[in-house]
């Protein structure tokens, strides 16, 4: 990824030397020439073209604010309901991420997403503690979880 | 009263909305874990929308204010990782959960090591 990414900056400015233009416009124009000739290249180059990464990378991000903004409307009811009826409880999550940045980014979804809450990582990073709100109602999304939200933070980390 | 107004106001209301909002989960709901919950959500959006009211009132006036987009993004790393904290801490403490929990797997792990330092003392 890093290789494509100096790459590109070096035809940004060597399009820059070629038109003798040494200006803002003129990077930015050989940047999208750069990125234009590495994806007529990308057959040749092992690694996936980086600009796919950061297109996952953006959907991450809204991954986080859906959440953010989902969790936030729900917890409107939940507050404002006349009597707080639930039955909370901490269950252990099996996880298959491994390195502390994918673990902190799935701590981080999951304690956005509506009515989850993470207590505790397992010292070998193999379980993740919940605090859920209502545990009965709670297998729909632990199946988002492992199915969208592991999925994403891989495919942004791998 | 200008368009630019408005817009700035309704998302100061907004955020004063869930600022409340978060301060009100943190009195009715029952537990410290179940706090948590409200102080890390809706505290954190309702920050958001603060500091995007600033942000666009600048915007407005002129002034493209860039640090204020960085307080939104470090306000959204640390306060999911700040409830996270001071639940954990809570539970360590051993602070019981709300009447109404039917499960702990937590505390089952708790146990477990305590057993095996008993046992390895």
């Amino acid at each position: 990824m890093t290789f494509q990414i100096v790459i590109n900056l070096i035809i940004a400015i060597g399009w820059m030397f070629f038109t003798e233009s040494y200006t803002l416009p003129g990077f930015i124009m050989g940047y999208i020439l750069g990125i234009l000739s590495l994806l007529l290249l990308s057959r040749f180059i092992s690694d996936t073209f980086y600009l796919k990464r950061l297109f996952k990378v953006a959907t991450l991000i809204g991954m986080f604010f859906r959440a953010l903004i989902t969790s936030n409307i729900d917890m409107i009811k939940l507050i404002y309901m006349k009597k707080p009826e639930f039955e909370p409880g901490i269950f252990a999550l099996p996880t298959t991420l491994k390195s502390d940045l994918e673990i902190v980014m799935l701590v981080h979804l999951i304690s956005l997403t509506p009515r989850t809450l993470s207590v505790a990582v397992a010292r070998d990073h193999s379980h993740l503690y919940i605090h859920a709100m209502d545990i009965d109602s709670i297998g729909e999304t632990i199946d988002t979880i492992k199915s969208s939200f592991e999925q994403a933070i891989m495919e942004v980390t791998r | 009263m200008s368009v630019t107004e408005v817009i700035v106001s309704i998302f100061l209301l907004i955020g004063a909305f869930f600022s409340l909002l978060g301060a009100l989960g943190l009195i009715r709901l029952p537990d410290v874990y179940n706090r948590a919950h409200a102080a890390g959500k809706s505290s954190t959006f309702g920050v958001i929308f603060l500091i995007l009211a600033t942000f666009l009132f600048f915007l407005f006036t002129g002034e493209f204010n860039a640090k204020l987009l960085l307080a939104i993004l470090f306000v959204f790393l640390t306060a999911p990782l700040s409830s996270l904290m001071v639940s954990r801490s809570a539970h360590r403490t051993d602070v019981p959960l709300y009447d109404k929990s039917i499960r702990d797997d937590l505390q089952e792990t708790h146990k477990k090591k305590e057993k095996k330092q008993q046992k390895e003392t």
